[in-house]
């Protein structure tokens, strides 16, 4: 399948198999590693991506249904010495041990924050048509398809929130 | 994955006689791809429906027009749907993540299997995979099984939260076949009980395509999604609740009510609703609803919590809606 996608900006040409999924067209067939592979069903969010400004997993989605999309991936928001303000704040409060999860929860946490920009409720929201308090429970409900098997929360939610609180 | 052939479609008369000719549809594919992964279902043609123009919500005749390729996050954040049916939006939210939320698409969230462990588990025999090689749920673990509307072939439970509140809002599902007639049918009619034939979900023939779900106008009364889970978030129903009451001067006026993580599908009793309207709200009168909803309850070892659970939500939530002095 010829599939033509445009990665942080650049214009990438694949022709793989119908079967490749967009993470495996990323990490074996592009080079572009940064972007996890976990359970590969879903369930995990390592391989959360965001597609035309919308966070999904690249795990559960064929490269070829991507043709003409922008993507962004975790190399796409920021490299060593500018970072984004996420993966500054990451670091400031130590959001990782091992850090496999760190690009899907960055990458997931970004579409979040404008998700909330955008007043999506979520399943805690007190209201479903007032303005969202980013509350720590708010972040743990709207990042709960990422998970961190070091079990960094804490420090993830105080990441994002910052990160939040700043850009107010 | 086995291979197959990938096509996009570029008009739904493209998508439909695809089908008929044997293709499977994709949309958003949270579902579809994760069980192709495992080679529970192998299609040997998709076609992407993806680029159709089945993205609208629209206002029809007072109800709500949402075209089958709206996500599940666009639905629960459209503000008609906050506003005129917050138990819609509640019970999207309450389902899946962010992410899958985001890919996950109106008819495809209809579509997703009923289905549980064993259904996924290609060494264990499954009557909904392949057809007459038994069910090896019925005496293993069950925790996630229905316990209403089940046969001795299949205890499945569907897994939607969506659908539930769909059929709480007596919405119709819009379906397109090869040749391009269209027909509505309801959501009440839509699923298919298990029986002998529990690979048989739905009412939809190789050819049919959801172009959309309708809803009537919003009734009137209290809205709400009330979900019990083992964890807190991403997780399936043990027991859902989608409800609307109306109250008049302490009386129950009109009722709705409709179940997930407890049936073979979205499932609504008319016996229970009826039994609550025009009375006023008590705890015997509950204890009442609860009795008929149950009655014909077949509970396995491992989910025979459900039965008292279903009885403690449903109480609950019906307190919640008539209000706290009510009972």
């Amino acid at each position: 399948m010829k599939t033509s996608l445009t990665i942080n900006g650049t214009e990438h040409q694949l022709d793989a198999d119908s079967r490749t999924t967009l993470l495996d067209a990323l990490r074996n067939h592009l080079d572009l590693t940064g972007t996890k592979k976990g359970c590969d069903h879903g369930q995990c969010g390592a391989c959360t991506l965001i597609v035309n400004g919308r966070r999904i997993n690249s795990c559960l989605s064929l490269a070829c249904m991507h043709d003409g999309d922008e993507i962004t991936t975790i190399e796409g928001l920021g490299q060593p010495g500018n970072l984004s303000d996420l993966q500054d704040a990451f670091v400031k409060h130590d959001g990782f041990q091992c850090g496999y999860c760190t690009p899907g929860q960055i990458c997931s946490a970004t579409a979040m924050l404008q998700e909330v920009k955008d007043g999506w409720p979520s399943h805690v929201s007190a209201d479903l048509t007032g303005d969202v308090d980013l509350t720590n429970a708010e972040i743990s409900e709207r990042m709960s398809g990422n998970l961190c098997r070091c079990a960094a929360y804490p420090n993830i939610v105080d990441a994002i929130r910052e990160t939040a609180e700043g850009r107010k | 994955m086995k291979p197959f052939d990938y096509i996009r479609a570029d008009s739904t008369t493209h998508a439909t006689r695809a089908a008929g000719q044997g293709a499977n549809f994709i949309a958003g594919g949270t579902n579809l791809l994760d069980l192709m992964k495992l080679e529970v279902m192998a299609p040997h043609k998709l076609v992407d429906i993806n680029r159709l123009d089945l993205h609208q919500i629209t206002e029809v005749d007072g109800g709500l027009r949402i075209g089958a390729l709206v996500s599940n996050s666009d639905l629960a954040a459209d503000m008609t749907v906050r506003k005129q049916y917050p138990v819609l939006s509640e019970a999207l939210l309450a389902g899946a993540s962010g992410q899958l939320r985001n890919k996950a698409t109106t008819g495809g969230n209809l579509l997703q299997r009923t289905r549980c462990y064993y259904f996924y588990d290609t060494a264990m025999p499954c009557n909904k995979r392949e057809p007459g090689t038994g069910c090896q749920a019925m005496e293993g673990a069950t925790r996630l099984h229905a316990i209403l509307g089940t046969s001795d072939a299949c205890i499945a439970s569907h897994p939607s939260d969506m659908a539930v509140a769909m059929r709480l809002l007596d919405a119709v599902v819009e379906i397109e076949s090869a040749g391009g007639a269209v027909r509505s049918v309801p959501l009440s009619e839509f699923y298919r009980l298990p029986g002998q034939t529990p690979h048989i979900e739905t009412v939809l023939e190789p050819s049919d395509l959801i172009i959309a779900v309708t809803l009537p106008a919003p009734a009137k009364g209290a809205q709400t999604y009330r979900k019990v889970r083992d964890r807190a978030s991403y997780a399936f129903a043990m027991v859902s609740v989608a409800a609307r009451v109306q109250m008049d001067e302490g009386t129950i006026t009109d009722a709705a009510l409709a179940f997930g993580g407890i049936g073979s599908q979205p499932w609504r009793n008319p016996a229970v609703e009826k039994a609550l309207i025009g009375q006023k709200p008590s705890p015997e009168l509950f204890a009442k609803a609860a009795d008929i909803l149950l009655a014909d309850a077949k509970p396995q070892k491992d989910n025979a919590f459900k039965v008292p659970l279903t009885r403690r939500t449903l109480i609950a939530t019906l307190k919640e809606l008539c209000g706290k002095d009510a009972a």
